[in-house]
């Protein structure tokens, strides 16, 4: 009996890969899915902290392809193994603190680990919705062989939208897939799999503009890079990249910043923390929750309270009365004047 | 047949999908896992991933502050 063959897909929750997947299944190939959780992934419920975003699909993408395919997906929590990539990328940066290529080559390698776990239940090689030409950085035609090579999977790595330029894998070599009802897709334009989507019936698919990685997006990798020199450390927790998502951050000194919350959604988010950062808000009036990242002296109090009291309802009261919280929940109460827009200067903006 | 809490309060998603999966592996089927979590996107994503993956959702209890999903372990 012919042995049944069987991939496993990295699967970002974007179109190309479910249509990589979708390609390998009208050839009768099992495929699983597997999703890496970075700890920067952009999903469409982070956003939907937010008050006006509540209406937005509050779905995990990934997941929602993977039910879409009828596949089974393996979420892999890689937020401890991903600080080495992100901290020492071997292929540097892209635009922004984006280390897209040697993230690839790192996903890649994990699910090259996976198969090995899993080749005993028939898994032999690695799908990705890989296009040459599709992404500045990490997809492009001299990137691909460093991303086989580099992450161990060689040629058991196959890339059915765009298979037709590139060399032979295995599985095509050794007829496991039939290389002829692959793809010779390339370079940045989407019409190839629009339609490729259409003809297989899927019209629903999420098409993130900027990737699926907040380290893509300008004002999340200058939020980062502040962290960093403020704390003299490249260290971070999951706690640190998650408030880095989230509310105005307002750095007035060195030693502290402010993570002020944009609405009553970020707001409650914030709160979680509450046991964990020296918090802010107003008593007189109602306004945003506030924390404070770093160390807030008790000499810069007041200055803290004014910028917090400039963002809630009282920013034209003479007076906003701010109650401060210690993580061990000692409290004091200033009443201060609160600063206006010209006083909140715009460098202090992360 | 056991049953089993999970505490997965304060995390985004997917972080209570990843503890209820490793959760869930070491598990029998038949068994429960009750999955305590704050995120409202767990209400969507904690079904959907007990659907891909042959499990079933068989209680949800949402209260202003907390969501109690119970997972039950399929074949």
């Amino acid at each position: 009996m012919t042995k049944q063959h069987k991939a496993v897909a990295l699967i970002s929750g974007g179109l190309d890969s479910m249509l990589a997947v979708r390609v390998l299944q009208e050839q009768g190939i099992e495929v699983e899915g597997i999703n890496f959780y970075t700890g920067f992934c952009v999903e469409g419920h982070t956003h939907a902290i937010r008050n006006h975003d509540k209406e937005k699909q509050k779905r995990n993408n990934a997941l929602w392809v993977a039910e879409q395919l009828g596949i089974k997906l393996h979420i892999v929590d890689v937020i401890e193994e991903y600080k080495d990539v992100l901290l020492n990328p071997k292929h540097g940066y892209g635009a922004n603190m984006n280390p897209c290529l040697d993230c690839k080559i790192f996903m890649v390698g994990k699910a090259v680990e996976w198969v090995k776990e899993h080749h005993k239940d028939g898994f032999d090689f690695i799908v990705t919705g890989e296009v040459i030409g599709q992404r500045p950085m990490s997809q492009r035609k001299f990137t691909m062989p460093i991303i086989s090579e580099e992450s161990g999977a060689d040629d058991l790595l196959l890339r059915p939208l765009c298979a037709k330029n590139l060399p032979e894998t295995k599985p095509e070599r050794e007829g496991w897939v039939d290389r002829e009802k692959l793809y010779d897709f390339h370079g940045r334009n989407r019409k190839p799999q629009i339609a490729l989507a259409k003809q297989f019936g899927l019209h629903d698919f999420a098409s993130p503009a900027g990737g699926c990685c907040f380290l893509t997006d300008k004002s999340y990798s200058d939020k980062l890079v502040d962290l960093w020199q403020a704390r003299n450390s490249r260290e971070y927790e999951l706690d640190d990249i998650m408030l880095l998502k989230v509310g105005r951050h307002i750095r007035p000194s060195e030693e502290f910043k402010l993570i002020i919350a944009r609405d009553a959604g970020e707001s409650k988010f914030l709160e979680g923390y509450r046991k964990q950062y020296t918090s802010l808000h107003a008593l007189s009036h109602s306004g945003p929750m506030a924390l404070v990242d770093g160390e807030l002296k008790q000499e810069q109090y007041p200055l803290a309270a004014a910028i917090v009291a400039r963002f809630g309802k009282g920013r034209s009261a003479e007076e906003v009365e701010i109650d401060i919280a210690t993580p061990d929940q000692q409290r004091q109460q200033i009443k201060t004047a609160p600063l206006t827009a010209d006083e909140v200067l715009q460098e202090w903006y992360v | 047949m056991s049953r089993q809490q999970l505490d997965a309060r304060r995390m985004l998603c997917p972080m209570p999908v990843i503890k209820t999966q490793n959760q869930v592996a070491a598990m029998q089927v038949g068994d429960e896992v009750e999955v305590i979590c704050t995120d409202p996107g767990a209400l969507n994503d904690i079904p959907a991933w007990a659907r891909i993956n042959g499990h079933s959702v068989i209680d949800t209890v949402q209260d202003e502050d907390e969501i109690r999903i119970t997972v039950r372990v399929g074949a």
